[in-house]
């Protein structure tokens, strides 16, 4: 039954205080949250905190205990209205006037319905009772009277201080006191809670963080006050009142329950929400519960039906009256009224509840139940495909709700993430250009021979190298070790120009964390050619180039960002030399370089060209040698630009700008953006099955265009790809409105007969757009009267032009294309288009542009994604798919199915859905006529029984027949039915089109169903009435007798519908057989079981049909009659669907038609095939790069934020362990200690952190936080004093803007991060007390913060 | 669907799996290669085909019709009378007999009608009275009765259903049979004589035995106290039915007929699907080869008219059929078999004639993509 899953949340007032009570002593914080305004934690006093009653640990999404379970669950079973209609009919039956069956006729299937939902509920709740006992019986160390002891989970308590260490999940949500690591720093995986991998920082306050071992924390008695329990993960705001001091406290100093503690020995927290009030318990709200469209027409239909219950009620009681008056009041001779009725009136009303009783079988209480198996069966085959597994990663599909499946065969529109959904996030370095030589082509071989080529080995003569990656052209490897200069310089530029991090676990193994995937594959290659970038502190960088290490001095890093498109290092190198090294889009760079490039330019260009025709991201590098006057004058504006307080950021793109002119082309990279497997193939089969495929993603619009050609979303073929990038509200409707002429125009120009209405729709255009250009509040007023009737023509036309065009609209110009006056024209244009890619959007405006989609469009959506930022649009859209095993599981845990590959999509569509849509169709169909069929002969009965409601069966047959008869070889058809096998659905996609057009299963379907019901119910009625009334049995008995009559209407029914699910089946397995036969074989079984002797000398008055079966079923005319039925029933429908298949066959039907001739020609569909196939092989792209490659080039290859460089300059983001790394590097690196010497008498050696070193910078905490973006080595001139004073300053001021943990990957929550940077960098100042602090306190890693500071 | 879609398990994420102890034997996760798994079980797949639909249409028709034919002629041999003697014409000989509405007259009132069988009635004859506008099928009716005491049952026969009220108890004492359907047992005697062409009246033997269904005779009713024929004594303390004129357990001689067992109520107790029905009410055995059970002839029905109709405008009839392998007459059958096989058959024409003219023969080769 679907119902009791909905239950809690349909019920949610109602069945919560129950659960509550289940909950245990401590209530819930639902509760309590009316009545908690600030939460009062004291450490280590749990009296004073028991006080408030905080909820425990002890986390509970369990529903039922052993004892609870069954009333518990029989309540809320009881709130479905289903299960209530039934209690209320069993209720009436207990009425014995009113009663026309016996009490169990209803109540067996109610039970046994019940007893179905509740052993689901109650394994469901039982593998909930075991992974909450094993939540809450995990160990964790709390500090309890000074001494550190293992305790349960669940027996931690609010105010307790707990021990963490690495590796470990974070109990309940802590306030973080001290650490291990220098600063209180510690490190956390966040995965579990928003999804996103990368580790982040969370700091605990100087104060507490000096309490480093357990007898100082056992005394801490700090009193924290903080908001309530809210489900807020980005934000927290409460004060530590300790020692007469108060200290804020925010987001950075959290731990919450779920985390991960990662590289990170132990820390110390202080437990401020516990168990049900941690923000991961406060955030796994009630999932919403998703209703498919058949469902919601099956409730419709099932209203209907209730009217037409009572309809039918009505006119048989209206019968009654007028039978009790006219004939029933004389024939009281023989059948006086019951004593309490004393006219024919009320006796009416007593037969109409007694015909609603006996016509309740039209809705039968099964169907729900039925529904929800079929659906299960479903699922399972979902989860059992072993096409839809992938090896990789292990995982199978996982169908994780069972209500959705039909749907899945009604899709029309797609809302796709890009990263990790249609990509793989992972970036190869592909080929290069360098110095107008192209490396990396392969000699032009299909793209299959390619993978046979073998790919270089590198380890042998370097011993770095990185074994994963592959390249294949080994004429660069030999231009390396021929030591052609071009490309040394080249791969130097990718060796030192870029943000990386290098961690070198043990000798030679490195493994670099790139901010962009991008950047990583190009600091992998230059590592594998030879130039092994080994580590960097903030202002060196050590590379090994060709075995031979070599040190940098970072000068300047100039950062990247949007605007640029680009960034540069400057660096002098051992012997002295300045160099620029910059890598950035080509579009830029080649403005920037040497007129003497020109020849250069040209060659790279073309090579460029035809490597974004190849869908690659390229990025063009350049160097540019810089003399030390040069350097020198730059380096004094450039601390001009940063130490400005207005417009620093323009000053210091000036000043960046500056420099970054007359370079030297080296040359061009290209790197792939790995698609997953198969998705050009997959999208060029949804397309071709009509739906229609909107690209969602938070990338930038180039990436995002050339990710749409490399999957084939656009083409070259296209006639015009709509770029919509305004700011404004104008110029976005602008741009809309200038899309839609151009598609006007083309469609009037290919098809002239559409002028008129073209026109018209013109007209209606321009006219909106005469308001368009009026303020906003006057534009939606006449744009309801006007526009509402224009839109309709416009919308057929726009569709019918569609197929041509793409649209490509960037998250700024989508926020104002959502606004309520401009959707209407946003989505008319993008349905027109065959491709939508939305890029730069915020997971908000994901959900938006879905939730447009589902309001306007009605048409079924699936959102698919992997990461969290996919989670809004995911619970938005009517399916929602998640990536599995790619990012976190945070939209895994929000989807309805999951898989691990974009391409799985095809087979859960074409495959999963298309046949979920068709078997529940005809289920529903099915199910209907048999219920019509079998209740309707009572309503025909009525006017020979003098409306009386007796029933044309026997009870027990009334009983069974929907539950044992005629269930099984539905349900059998429901779940195994197959019109055309698998391959032929990927084969012909257009065989997905009547699940979206709802052909199967709509109300003339329905009534068409219906209809048929009761035509055979009046077949059913009419042949034994006809036949019996004057039939006698061959000894002379008359067959008219009431049992008789009852068996044989009984026994056709049963073969009528017995031959019907035959017809209506397509795919006789076994066990459809098995059903089909077993239940006509159940049937007879049962029959004669219950007219046995046996059964009545036991119970004579429960089987009273002694001997009918046997008297009745030995009759020939009794099978004569039965025969005559079946063949009127079916021989109707039997020429019907002939003459269907006939003359307007379905392709469904062409296709299993040829399947069955054998025909293998298929020419069509193979051709397609092979169509397909050639799209997504390499030999599809050669158009394409001739005809319009230079629209794509823009596709540089940079993904990450910017703001990365400040921080590598500022040294906050090393591991200690790189930092000693690079400090012994230097040691044996002459020239670089020189370079230090140099520079060392301008600071204070012994304030100076080991790092800092270069030209001093302006202290960070005078730079708002948000804008610093400082790229110069700065040390400080500050105290440490003073730059603690400035990190608490900052912290606080920090928590709005600071979102590193909020389910966003929105720019603001970049620039967020961005300026945890800053606070780090204030921070930064008093590294070396946290240094010394934690050498102190941790055995760890103090050599090395030893070393670090020594060698200073 | 769970009502939280937080799962403590899930906290675990894929962590558990890779940090556990033994997770160097991964498991492989793959779903089994099973038929049934991968929904690829051999299967028959039946297509509606003119090749199939077709002839199973002529076939149809060509079974249908000569069984209809044959059903029709054996009902048209089957020789039935009827004759309506409720007395509703001033005319009718049971004219006063009916206008007594009452069940309780003290004199029987009888009357006799002649008839006249224009065919003889070879072999077995039976006898049937029906009733019309009588709803036997109706639900209170159906349902008042007791079978516990009908099958013998002794505390039954104390204490009757209460199913059985109006008719469970009278004068404090339980009634025995109970209900509306004993009570309202018919009660008409009827006999036959035949007139000879010299004008003597020979009384026509009829056989009331086995004129119920076997499993209702010995199964189903049982007296109460098993073997012992003192029928009076163990029907002591209960009261008959408030219409009948005698106890049950006086109404035949025959003690294999009597009380609960006589089959005259048997019959009556098999309740009536339709108002209108017929109940076998005796049966003329053949008595040798040479003469007819009934030669043509002229005929007296002699009527004891006890059992009122008149009140809800009910009819009765006395019915003679002989019988066939099929039963009695039923013309209906025949004819919607013929019916039914002709239009099948030229439904088989018609489709066929599409087909041919419209039909989409070659829709194998235009599969559109």
């Amino acid at each position: 039954m679907t119902i009791p899953k909905e239950i809690p949340e349909k019920w949610f007032p109602i069945v919560l205080p129950l659960k509550r009570k289940t909950r245990g002593l401590k209530g819930s914080p639902k509760l309590k949250r009316g009545a908690e305004e600030e939460r009062k934690v004291k450490a280590n006093d749990r009296e004073y905190n028991e006080k408030f009653q905080y909820a425990s640990n002890c986390i509970m999404t369990s529903k039922y205990n052993i004892i609870t379970f069954l009333p518990v669950n029989l309540f809320e079973q009881f709130q479905e209205v289903a299960n209530t209609y039934f209690l209320f009919l069993l209720i009436l039956q207990l009425i014995p006037q009113i009663s026309s069956l016996s009490w169990f006729t209803t109540i067996v299937p109610l039970v046994l319905v019940l007893s179905i939902t509740a052993v689901k509920d109650a394994t469901d709740d039982y593998f909930r009772h075991k992974s909450d006992n094993q939540v809450n019986n995990r160990q964790s160390q709390v500090l309890i009277n000074g001494v550190l002891q293992k305790e349960k989970w669940m027996n931690v308590r609010v105010g307790d201080i707990i021990k963490l260490e690495n590796n470990q999940f974070v109990a309940a949500d802590l306030l973080l006191l001290s650490s291990s690591e220098p600063h209180g720093l510690c490190y956390i995986e966040t995965a579990e809670l928003d999804g996103e991998t990368n580790m982040k920082v969370r700091q605990s306050l100087s104060v507490t963080s000096e309490l480093g071992d357990p007898n100082n924390l056992a005394q801490f008695n700090g009193e924290v006050v903080c908001e309530p329990p809210n489900n807020k993960l980005d934000r927290f705001c409460g004060t530590l009142y300790w020692r007469d001091c108060k200290y804020g406290l925010n987001n950075q100093n959290m731990l919450l329950r779920g985390c991960v503690l990662r590289n990170t020995e132990s820390c110390y927290g202080l437990v401020i929400f516990a168990g049900p009030d941690t923000k991961l318990m406060q955030n796994s709200g009630r999932t919403k519960f998703k209703r498919t469209s058949i469902d919601r027409l099956m409730n419709t239909l099932v209203l209907w039906i209730f009217g037409f219950l009572v309809c039918m009620g009505v006119i048989l009681a209206v019968g009654t009256a007028v039978w009790e008056r006219e004939v029933g009041a004389l024939f009281q001779s023989y059948l006086p009224w019951d004593p309490p009725v004393d006219n024919f009136l009320v006796s009416a009303f007593l037969s109409f509840w007694s015909y609603v009783i006996i016509l309740n079988t039209v809705v039968p209480i099964s169907l729900y139940v039925s529904v929800e198996v079929i659906r299960l069966g479903h699922s399972y085959f979902i989860n059992w495909d072993r096409r839809m597994f992938c090896n990789r990663s292990n995982t199978p599909a996982e169908a994780r709700t069972t209500t959705l499946n039909e749907e899945l065969g009604q899709v029309e529109y797609i809302f796709s993430d890009k990263t990790g959904t249609l990509t793989q996030n992972i970036m190869t370095f592909n080929k290069c250009s360098i110095n107008g030589h192209a490396y990396g082509e392969v000699i032009d071989t299909p793209r299959g021979q390619t993978k046979k080529v073998e790919p270089l080995d590198f380890s042998a003569w370097n011993p770095l190298a990185d074994r994963d990656f592959s390249f294949y052209d080994h004429t660069l490897l030999e231009a390396v070790k021929l030591g052609e200069p071009a490309v040394h310089e080249f791969f130097r530029v990718l060796c030192l120009c870029h943000t990386a991090m290098s961690e070198e676990k043990s000798e030679g193994e490195l493994v670099y964390k790139a901010q962009s995937p991008d950047e990583g594959a190009l600091v992998t290659a230059a590592r594998n050619f030879g130039f092994v970038f080994r580590s960097r502190t903030p202002s060196t960088v050590t590379v090994q180039e060709l075995g031979r290490p070599v040190t940098y001095t970072l000068l300047a890093i100039l950062d990247f960002n949007n605007i640029r498109k680009r960034m540069s290092v400057i660096v002098r190198n051992p012997e002295g030399r300045i160099r620029l090294y910059c890598k950035g889009a080509d579009t830029v760079l080649f403005e920037r370089l040497h007129p003497c490039n020109q020849d250069l330019m040209n060659i790279t260009s073309d090579h460029l060209n035809e490597y974004a025709g190849d869908g690659l991201r390229t990025l063009a590098l350049a160097y540019r040698d810089l003399s030390e006057e040069q350097w020198e004058e730059w380096a004094e504006r450039y601390r001009g630009a940063d130490r400005a307080e207005d417009c620093r950021e323009d000053r210091l793109a000036a000043a960046y700008e500056e420099i970054e002119q007359d370079m030297m082309l080296l040359g061009a990279t290209a790197i792939e953006d790995k698609l997953q497997e198969g998705v050009p193939e997959t999208i060029a089969i949804l397309t071709l099955a009509n739906i229609k495929i909107w690209v969602l993603t938070g990338d930038k619009q180039e990436t995002a265009v050339n990710i749409g050609y490399s999957c084939k979303m656009l083409t070259d073929d296209m006639t015009e790809v709509f770029i919509v990038n305004g700011h404004t509200v104008q110029s976005v409707r602008e741009e809309l409105r200038r899309a839609r002429e151009r598609m006007m125009e083309s469609a009037r120009s290919r098809d002239g007969g559409k002028e008129v209405e073209s026109q018209g729709w013109g007209e209606a255009c321009s006219f909106g757009n005469g308001f368009g250009t009026g303020d906003a509040a006057n534009w939606t007023q006449p744009k309801e009267k006007s526009s509402a009737p224009p839109t309709a023509p416009p919308t057929s036309i726009l569709e019918s032009i569609s197929g041509e065009f793409a649209l490509v609209i960037s998250g700024h110009s989508l926020a104002h294309a959502l606004e309520a006056d401009m959707e209407r024209e946003f989505l008319d244009t993008a349905c027109a288009c065959k491709a939508v890619i939305c890029c730069r959007v915020t997971p908000l405006q994901k959900a938006l542009v879905v939730e447009l989609v589902k309001r306007h469009k009605k048409a079924v959506t699936l959102a698919i994604g992997d990461g969290a930022n996919d989670v809004s649009m995911i619970k938005t859209a009517h399916i929602g798919v998640g990536i599995s095993g790619q990012e976190g599981i945070q939209a895994v845990l929000a989807s309805d199915y999951s898989f691990s590959q974009f391409r799985f999509l095809q087979r859960l569509l074409l495959v999963h859905g298309r046949w979920s849509y068709l078997r529940m169709c005809r289920f529903l169909c099915y199910f209907f006529y048999k219920n019509f069929a079998f209740t309707m002969v009572h309503f025909w009965f009525g006017f020979f029984c003098g409306f009386s409601a007796q029933t044309v069966y026997d009870q027990y047959f009334i009983t069974l027949y929907n539950i044992v008869y005629t269930s099984l070889p539905v349900l059998a058809m429901g779940i195994f039915d197959q019109d055309v096998p698998e391959q032929r659905s990927l084969e012909y996609p257009k065989l997905y089109e009547p699940g979206q057009l709802n052909l199967l299963f709509n109300k003339r379907e329905f009534f068409i169903c219906i209809a048929q019901g009761i035509y055979t119910s009046v077949v059913l009625f009419f042949v034994p009435y006809g036949v019996l009334s004057q039939a006698t049995q061959s000894n002379g008995t008359p067959l008219a007798d009431y049992q008789t009559f009852a068996v044989t209407t009984a026994t056709a029914l049963v073969i009528v519908v017995s031959v019907q699910i035959a017809l209506d089946t397509g795919y006789w397995t076994a066990i459809n057989h098995f059903f089909v036969w077993g239940s006509l074989g159940a049937y007879f079984t049962i029959l004669f079981t219950m007219h046995s002797s046996v059964l009545f000398n036991i119970f004579p008055k429960q089987f009273h049909f002694l001997g009918s079966a046997h008297n009745t079923l030995s009759q020939p005319v009794v099978w004569l009659t039965i025969a005559l039925a079946t063949v009127i029933c079916i021989a109707p429908v039997l020429a019907f669907r002939f003459l269907k298949l006939d003359l307007k066959p379905q392709l469904s039907d062409t296709v299993r038609y040829t399947q069955l001739v054998r025909q293998k020609k298929r020419k069509p569909g193979g051709r397609a095939g092979r169509g397909l196939g050639g799209a997504g092989s390499s030999g599809g792209g050669a158009l394409g790069r001739l005809g319009r490659g230079g629209s794509r080039r823009s596709g540089y290859a940079f993904a990450h934020q910017e703001g990365f460089g400040e921080l590598i300059t500022s040294g906050k983001n090393m591991r200690l362990s790189s930092l000693a790394l690079a400090t012994f590097a230097s040691r044996h690196s002459a020239s670089w200690i020189d370079t230090l010497r140099k520079k060392k008498h301008a600071q204070n050696a012994q304030n100076t952190p080991p790092a800092a070193t270069g030209d001093s910078s302006p202290a960070p905490s005078i730079a708002p936080p948000l804008s610093t973006s400082s790229s110069l080595t700065g040390p400080q001139d500050t105290t440490p004093e003073e730059s603690r004073q400035a990190s608490l300053d900052a912290a606080p001021s920090n928590g709005l803007g600071d979102v590193p943990l909020s389910l966003m990957k929105s720019p603001e929550a970049e620039s967020g991060g961005c300026s945890l940077g800053a606070v780090q960098e204030a921070l930064f100042g008093w590294r070396g007390v946290g240094a010394r602090i934690s050498g102190a306190s941790s055995p760890g890693p103090p050599p090395i913060a030893e070393e670090s500071s020594n060698a200073v | 669907m769970m009502a939280s879609s937080y799962n403590a398990k899930e906290e675990d994420g894929h962590h558990s799996g890779a940090s556990g102890p033994g997770s160097s034997t991964v498991k492989s996760r793959k779903p089994d290669n099973t038929a049934f798994k991968q929904q690829r079980l051999p299967a028959w797949q039946p297509i509606l085909t003119a090749g199939t639909v077709l002839p199973a249409f002529f076939v149809i028709g060509l079974i249908f019709i000569p069984i209809g034919i044959g059903l029709y002629v054996t009902s048209n041999n089957i020789k039935e009378f009827e004759i309506d003697y409720t007395g509703i014409d001033m005319s009718s000989p049971c004219f006063n007999c009916s206008q007594s509405f009452s069940w309780n007259s003290s004199v029987p009132c009888k009357c006799s009608l002649a008839f006249s069988l224009d065919q003889p009635f070879e072999s077995n004859v039976f006898m049937y009275y029906g009733l019309s506008n009588f709803y036997q099928n109706h639900r209170r009716y159906v349902k008042s009765r007791d079978d516990s005491q009908l099958n013998g049952d002794s505390f039954s026969l104390t204490n009757p259903s209460k199913e059985c009220e109006p008719y469970r108890t009278s004068e404090n004492k339980p009634i025995a049979p109970c209900g509306a359907i004993a009570n309202s047992l018919f009660n008409d005697t009827l006999e036959l004589f035949y007139i000879d062409p010299n004008g003597t009246r020979t009384p026509i033997p009829l056989i009331k035995k086995g004129i119920a269904w076997w499993t209702d005779k010995h199964v189903k009713f049982r007296n109460p106290g098993g073997n012992n024929s003192n029928l009076t004594a163990i029907f002591q303390g209960t009261s008959k039915p408030v219409n009948w004129r005698k106890p049950v357990y006086e109404l035949d001689t025959d003690p294999e007929n009597n009380g609960f067992i006589n089959e005259d109520f048997i019959v009556w107790m098999r309740t009536a699907a339709l108002p209108t029905f017929r109940k076998l009410y005796r049966i003329i055995q053949k008595k040798n080869n040479m003469t007819p059970t009934l030669p043509r002839g002229n005929y007296t029905l002699e009527v004891t008219y006890n059992y009122p109709v008149r009140s809800f405008e009910g009819r009765k009839r006395m019915i003679l059929s002989t019988i066939s392998w099929m039963g009695g007459k039923n013309p209906f059958l025949g004819i919607a078999y013929i019916t039914v096989g002709s239009v099948c058959f030229f439904l088989g024409v018609v489709l066929l004639i599409i087909h041919h003219k419209y039909g989409n023969r070659n829709n194998s080769s235009d599969i559109p993509n």
